[in-house]
């Protein structure tokens, strides 16, 4: 789109504008008074140092599930930005299937449709605002801000109300059976005889690189994602080659909620173990850095996922090491890198044609 | 009766109160849209607003520094937007969620910066903000039958920006409606190529159409936390930004609409904590967090146009790409 070679626009655009985002980074911890080059050596040492990795890729899986739900929308041209409200919904379905069924069926079991109830409520949360813009034609942006918050206000009545963990006054579900959590790495690692620092990564993150590999297959490798890129390319032109625009685009938000939905899964199936308010903390939001900076593709969101999840995670880390800087300056690098990477995609491109193509074109 | 009136008039009067942000934000969000510019990023201008009036009114003293230094924080923040949807035409959703995720980040490392204090700024004392104000007669005029305790309960007692609230949709609706500015702004949201063949600037119209706006989440933050607050709490616009877009499309893009379409949001947010632990008839005890998310159900169904149809401005969201 952006009228680069691929190799620019998929290898070297990204990290251009992630090192202007650092870059400004740097320059609000200067005047906040720091030193940006001790805060970024905590940041990395927070991320990759001893214990720290587990984190990083836990925090990494939210990343890439809603990552792929932004990417998968933004294949047609949707911007679905209610994967907060998808993923909520996604835990309630969690949490409806495990509280109802744990005692009646075998704990794998229950974990299947704790896993299908994820993705089937994110979905049915997405499918609402992508019906109303295919058929009604009102706007996916809006609606899906609506969602978010009708999203947060019926959890809010059921975690009070009706879910409420008996005999408390918290607004939180109880506790789900052992039998139906998602086991923990660090448990897995070490019945396989060998050593692992306790860490909040399970197995959602394979589940996470499987989601990868079937949006790939998805958008590249079918019909129905040739489809999605054509309407991306033009509405117009999808329609006048036949393709069923309208539900093409019901299916994509569809699709694109039930991977924002599966980020449940890491939160509520394999961390908290029960369902709390607010447990999606923005990371829907975070999904869009994610996917701009991952330029849409599954290999670049898994990049880009790895990268905020290191962010979020050394992140954390500055809060003991300095008195003035908190893990907030993880949400101001993410909020420059959707600027730069986003908003301001075609002011560097350009400069960057001309800076590195120069050449080719003086031997053309 | 005369209990029964004073309850009204004491809810009707802390709904002006939580109006008052999304007035302003909603005439914010109804200049940058008419002009053609989406604006997703109210929220964080509020945000960014509210922490700078609380932080210089803390460091001054004075709530006249605050509100300037809102002004100045929200606006930076409206051309960033403006930098990047109007020179780059770069998308104006991406741009808006970055405004807010940018806004939510800098307050509290900001904050934190300064005050080390949580992400909050010090509470501020009485002559640090913008205290109520009395209107002449009010307490002589209170034993007058009906219209005495409206005067003195609901229309007097406010603080100067809530004053400033009502008085901006009137401002908005002049200068949209009654000025030529006000007419090429709203071309410029419609049909760019015809204002451009009549050789005026669409990308000149647009930023003061988005100048605009930041000047108005400004005194939407100013309000938040120097006037109606004492002070700032991380993340304390709570989503005001984004109700006041929502009463922006539910009032049609039109001032006097809008302008009741936020006072109806503002009633819901005073009645709904006055319903909690009420029993209500066949629905058992009253779900209030259900009450309170109502805005958003209602915009939804309006703009899926079930019952009326909520039409945006033409242009809205498309760049636009001068031909040579």
């Amino acid at each position: 789109m952006t009228g680069l070679p691929r190799w620019l626009d998929i290898g070297v655009l990204p990290l251009v504008n992630l090192a202007l985002a650092l870059l400004a980074a740097a320059v609000v911890v200067a005047l906040v008074g720091e030193d940006p080059l001790e805060v970024f050596a905590v940041l990395l040492q927070g991320a990759f140092g001893p214990g720290a990795l587990g984190y990083t890729l836990y925090y990494a899986t939210n990343f890439v599930f809603t990552g792929l739900a932004a990417a998968l929308a933004f294949q047609a041209r949707l911007f679905n930005i209610g994967a907060e409200g998808q993923a909520t919904l996604g835990g309630l379905g969690i949490a409806l299937a495990c509280l109802s069924l744990e005692t009646v069926l075998p704990g794998w079991l229950v974990a299947l449709v704790a896993i299908a109830g994820a993705a089937l409520f994110g979905a049915a949360w997405a499918v609402v605002p992508g019906w109303l813009q295919a058929y009604r034609g009102s706007h996916i942006v809006i609606t899906t801000i609506m969602f978010n918050f009708l999203a947060s206000g019926l959890m809010v009545w059921l975690l009070s109300g009706p879910m409420m963990r008996p005999g408390q006054g918290s607004p939180q579900t109880r506790l789900f059976d052992e039998a139906v959590r998602l086991p923990a790495v660090h448990d897995i690692v070490r019945a396989l005889g060998f050593e692992a620092a306790r860490s909040p990564l399970n197995l959602s993150f394979l589940f996470a690189l499987i989601a990868c590999v079937a949006v790939w297959v998805l958008v590249w490798r079918t019909k129905f994602g040739y489809a999605l890129r054509a309407i991306g390319h033009s509405e117009e032109a999808a329609r006048y080659a036949g393709i069923p625009v309208r539900r093409a685009v019901v299916a994509a938000m569809a699709l694109s909620g039930a991977l924002a939905g599966c980020m449940a899964l890491n939160e509520v199936l394999g961390v908290q173990h029960k369902l709390v308010l607010n447990f999606s903390a923005g990371y829907g939001f975070t999904g869009i850095a994610v996917a701009l900076m991952g330029r849409n593709h599954p290999l670049g969101i898994l990049a880009a996922g790895l990268l905020f999840g290191a962010l979020f995670q050394g992140g954390a880390e500055l809060n003991f090491e300095f008195e003035t800087i908190t893990h907030e300056l993880a949400l101001v690098i993410q909020g420059l890198v959707i600027l730069f990477s986003g908003a301001l995609a075609y002011m560097f491109t350009p400069w960057l044609a001309r800076l590195l193509l120069a050449r080719n074109a003086a031997h053309a | 009766m005369p209990e029964l009136w004073i309850d009204v008039l004491t809810v009707l009067d802390g709904t002006a109160r939580l109006a008052a942000p999304l007035i302003f934000c909603a005439m914010a969000g109804l200049v940058s849209e008419r002009s053609g510019i989406v604006d997703i990023g109210l929220e964080g201008k509020l945000l960014a607003g509210a922490f700078a009036a609380a932080a210089v009114a803390t460091l001054t003293g004075s709530p006249w520094a605050g509100l300037a230094a809102a002004l100045a924080a929200s606006v930076m923040l409206a051309l960033v937007h403006g930098f990047a949807c109007i020179t780059h035409r770069g998308e104006q959703i991406v741009s808006g969620v970055a405004v807010n995720i940018l806004a939510l980040g800098m307050t509290v490392v900001v904050a934190n910066a300064l005050f080390r204090h949580g992400g909050h700024t010090p509470a501020l004392g009485a002559g640090e903000r913008f205290s109520p104000i009395a209107l002449p007669f009010a307490e002589s005029l209170r034993e007058v039958p009906l219209l005495g305790p409206l005067y003195a309960e609901l229309v007097s007692g406010h603080n100067l920006l809530v004053y400033a609230a009502f008085l901006s949709v009137l401002l908005v609706w002049w200068l949209g409606w009654r000025t030529r500015f006000g007419l090429r702004l709203r071309a410029a949201g419609e049909l760019p190529e015809a204002v451009d063949s009549a050789g005026v600037s669409v990308s000149a119209l647009r930023y003061r159409g988005i100048l605009i706006a930041g000047l108005l989440c400004g005194l939407a933050g100013a309000y938040l936390s120097i006037a109606h607050g004492a002070g700032f709490v991380r993340e304390m616009s709570a989503g005001k930004g984004f109700l006041a877009l929502a009463a922006l499309i539910f009032g049609r893009w039109r001032p006097l609409p809008v302008l009741f379409a936020c006072l109806l949001f503002g009633l819901l947010d005073t009645v709904a904590p006055r319903l909690q632990g009420m029993e209500l008839p066949l629905i058992g005890p009253a779900p209030v967090a259900l009450v309170s998310v109502l805005p958003y159900a209602m915009t939804v169904v309006l703009l899926a146009g079930f019952f009326g149809r909520a039409v945006p401005p033409g242009a809205l969201g498309r760049p636009f790409v001068k031909e040579h």
